[in-house]
């Protein structure tokens, strides 16, 4: 059900991933992406399943929820690799059966695909895994300052983010509430043509928006009520640290992206 | 025979995943038609979990439910005909109305249920005038209302599908002493009008001692104790112990025994400790 969702879940311990700085691991992501991105063959790759890999033996989060993680883009990969296996004309084809026809280029472009999307799901997913929604949004205001000569009003996105995050799990939990209400009253969910689906969501639809709004009116009077006035000159209760751990992942991270760029040059 | 039946219900939540948690364990219990049953526990203690399963809004992970002496999964695809026989009003039901006007929405169920135009009619105006709603009120929009009137448009919307069995989770969450009094005189006006079977989750000892006849104690996610109201607060320290309170009253006959004087147990309403301490007056006691 809803509550199955776990991108962008938070799970807390204490591993050497856990306590980094969420800056560094952010920039380390990011570095990350880029990695699988410019690596064209399948030693990079490899450089990136390793790199992966080390990553989540450092944060012990268990195997399972990676899998679990990877569930929701299934959908994706299928449909990325029927494209792929059929699109591919160039190579030797391995199988024909009248216009369709599957080469082995094809194949190899496919699982090439797969593998990448699936590391990049399941780094990406070791990021918010390993870092508090809060934690994150500091690092993202922090990475961002510099923007604030632009005018960029950076705090009050940050502030924006946190609250949005913040709330997905109490809409989430309002939402399955409502849901089990209307039912108790005979709303029907899961059955009948698209036009009763349609009408089934606004008796749960109203009664969140309104919730919402309420919620937002109260979060805003208690913000005022604790003097928030925007982020000028807000000093915050828990300072971003980094230690030798964040230099050193991130001399890894490098040494790692180094390495692709340079399988990829004397390919 | 027993309105409602559980057989070694279970329920556990996220099983399988680090989060596991049992939120009811091991349930037997049989409520007779036409009770007034107050349930009551901690935060947490499994309550309103339980009642969930009563219509089937949570399917057990393991035992049964019956309802009329039918186990209410037998046929999956029966399970609305289940909730329109069960009536559940959920903690803070005022959040749930989302119609144009406070008609529309108690007209919500019956018209679920495939009732007729005029019987739909029927049951809406009947349920408004048993929840204290005038007519004029009928025609706006529900979120005009104060809490208090919204509260009640929602309990009617419940029990304008008229069933057989109506539990409210604490109807009264939030509300000022007169609209808890208006709401509960109501409730048990509709338990005594339509002798259907009530089920009501309270925090308030004092309320569920006064309508209640027979009370569900649950502690950790178990059934602590069912018994009649009288049995169970004469257990009142034991009550104590798992952190529930008990009636003022019960508590200050608990004191005046402590103290010696030989006075009744059984006592959990203010106008059942005035009976019995011009008895005991009566017949020669002293209170000092």
């Amino acid at each position: 059900m809803i509550k199955d969702i776990t991108l962008g879940q938070y799970f807390p311990g204490n591993s050497v991933v856990h306590r980094m700085d969420a800056r560094f691991k952010l920039v380390i992501t990011m570095l990350f992406i880029v990695m699988l991105f410019i690596g064209s063959n399948t030693i990079s790759l490899e450089v990136g399943f390793v790199f992966t890999a080390m990553a989540y033996l450092c944060s012990s989060i268990p195997v399972k929820l990676i899998a679990k993680s990877l569930k929701p883009i299934l959908p994706i990969l299928a449909f990325t690799t029927i494209l792929n296996l059929f699109m591919i004309t160039s190579g030797m084809p391995l199988f024909q059966w009248k216009f369709i026809a599957i080469t082995d280029e094809a194949v190899e472009t496919s699982v090439f695909m797969i593998v990448r999307i699936l590391l990049l799901i399941a780094g990406t997913s070791l990021l918010t895994y390993t870092t508090s929604p809060v934690a994150l949004t500091d690092a993202i205001e922090r990475l961002l300052s510099p923007l604030k000569r632009f005018k960029l009003p950076v705090s009050e996105l940050a502030m924006m983010m946190t609250i949005a995050l913040r709330f997905i799990p109490t809409l989430i939990e309002e939402t399955d509430k409502i849901m089990s209400a209307q039912k108790a009253r005979g709303a029907d969910m899961d059955g009948g043509k698209i036009k009763d689906k349609v009408k089934a969501v606004i008796p749960i639809i109203i009664p969140l928006f309104v919730s919402a709004v309420r919620r937002a009116g109260e979060l805003a009077t208690a913000m005022e009520c604790r003097c928030y006035r925007g982020g000028e000159g807000r000093t915050r209760m828990r300072q971003l640290k980094s230690g030798a751990a964040d230099y050193v992942s991130l001399g890894i991270t490098i040494f790692f992206l180094a390495a692709v760029i340079f399988i990829n040059a004397i390919d | 025979m027993a309105i409602l039946k559980t057989e070694n219900l279970n329920y556990v939540y996220s099983q399988g995943t680090p989060f596991e948690k049992t939120a009811v364990r091991n349930v037997n219990l049989e409520i007779e038609k036409g009770e007034f049953v107050g349930i009551i526990g901690h935060t947490g203690s499994g309550k309103s979990t339980l009642i969930q399963h009563f219509n089937g809004l949570l399917r057990p992970s393991s035992g049964k439910i019956y309802l009329d002496g039918k186990d209410i999964w037998a046929d999956k695809s029966q399970i609305r005909q289940v909730r329109f026989r069960v009536g559940l009003v959920f903690q803070y039901p005022e959040y749930q109305i989302f119609e144009e006007t406070v008609y529309r929405d108690i007209a919500f169920g019956p018209k679920n249920m495939g009732l007729s135009e005029q019987e739909t009619d029927r049951r809406v105006r009947a349920t408004a005038q048993r929840v204290g709603i005038p007519e004029s009120m009928l025609e706006k929009s529900p979120f005009e209302l104060s809490g208090g009137e919204k509260r009640r448009v929602a309990i009617a919307g419940v029990m304008a599908m008229e069933p057989e069995v109506l539990i409210l989770d604490e109807p009264t969450a939030g509300l000022d002493p007169k609209g808890r009094e208006l709401i509960l005189n109501q409730i048990k006006e509709y338990h005594k009008t339509m002798g259907c079977t009530v089920l009501l989750v309270s925090h308030s000892m004092e309320d569920v001692a006064r309508y209640a006849s027979r009370l569900l104690v649950m502690n950790r996610a178990e059934v602590f104790c069912f018994d009649s109201t009288a049995e169970v607060f004469k257990r009142s320290a034991e009550i104590e112990k798992i952190g529930l309170s008990v009636p003022q009253i019960t508590r200050v006959f608990n004191i005046l025994r402590e103290k010696g004087i030989d006075i009744a147990d059984d006592v959990y309403t203010v106008k059942y400790a005035k009976e019995k301490i011009l008895e005991y007056l009566k017949s020669g006691g002293k209170l000092q």
